[in-house]
């Protein structure tokens, strides 16, 4: 599906794209193509899903976003895909997954990243979720983080 | 730190950029601003890391490569030894403490699928902890959209 020009074009836009006039261009020049197949290349790989999109992502601690809650649910296995979609369009969440269990340890099957200015935020939008999933929930927790250990990206192909 | 113009930019740049010969034109000519501004406030605020990256965000599984979200429950004493031997693996590639029993909450990230269950014991062997491995099944929804 990818063939190696593709790798290197991943590879020459991992950290990100060039902030030139002709960024396209400038890539093209590092690949030894032209500027024309790196936007069509750019654009096969939007179409199929292995680009997310082209854009900036801000820092949301610098934003002002210091609370960070991974919110973690018990809901009905039968009832998740739809409970899932419902708050990932919340607009407080970042990420909103579904992850195995491990009981009895670890019911939780839903996991809905939430951001908040402080940890009062990030609870009162909880409490919004809570209500969204009613009595399909049948308990939940926050789990805030206090430190990031390591933070060095993913490492791509 | 920043002004309405940094708001409009990274506002606009967060719903996606022009597949063009001049991309940073369009953007400027929609936010009524010059071509050169937009690129100067963009390397000023990734400088100042407001915005942590600026390009192609790539899908990792679709890429082939194996990835998954980890977590231990480190004995207090010993948190300072494992997130060391944990922060070695090259695979290991964002590492949280969490208040919570399990404490420790990790991304792996492998040039193959198979490979992460490999990691997971090799973890497993050093520590001596159990590795709660939770892959997503999954996605609903990833990727906020931050208006500032």
């Amino acid at each position: 599906m990818l063939d190696p020009i593709d790798r290197a074009l991943i590879h020459a836009t991992q950290a990100g794209l060039p902030l030139t006039v002709r960024p396209y261009h400038t890539l093209a020049v590092q690949l030894g193509i032209n500027a024309d197949e790196v936007i069509q290349r750019l654009q096969n790989m939007l179409d199929n899903g292995i680009i997310r999109r082209i854009g900036a992502i801000p820092n949301h601690y610098a934003l002002g976003y210091q609370a960070n809650g991974m919110t973690v649910w018990d809901v009905d296995d039968d009832l998740i895909d739809e409970l899932g979609l419902c708050c990932g369009v919340l607009d407080f969440v970042s990420h909103c997954y579904q992850r195995p269990r491990h009981c009895p340890e670890w019911p939780y099957n839903l996991f809905v990243m939430v951001h908040g200015k402080n940890r009062n935020e990030v609870e009162q939008k909880t409490a919004q979720i809570a209500a969204l999933l009613g009595v399909h929930c049948r308990q939940h927790q926050i789990l805030y983080s206090n430190r990031i250990l390591k933070k060095t990206g993913l490492r791509l192909t | 730190m920043i002004d309405n113009n940094d708001r409009a930019i990274i506002n606009h740049l967060q719903g996606g950029f022009p597949l063009c010969e001049r991309p940073y034109q369009v953007v400027a000519e929609h936010l009524g601003l010059t071509e050169t501004e937009v690129l100067q406030r963009l390397q000023n605020l990734l400088d100042k890391k407001i915005l942590s990256r600026f390009g192609p965000m790539y899908h990792a599984e679709k890429l082939g490569g194996g990835l998954t979200l980890a977590a231990l429950k480190v004995p207090p004493a010993r948190f300072d030894q494992v997130m060391a031997m944990v922060n070695a693996f090259p695979e290991v590639a964002h590492n949280y403490q969490r208040e919570h029993e399990l404490n420790m909450w990790f991304v792996l990230a492998t040039e193959t699928p198979q490979r992460i269950l490999a990691v997971i014991a090799e973890i497993e062997q050093q520590t001596g902890l159990k590795v709660y491995n939770l892959p997503k099944e999954r996605e609903y929804f990833i990727g906020l959209k931050w208006e500032v």
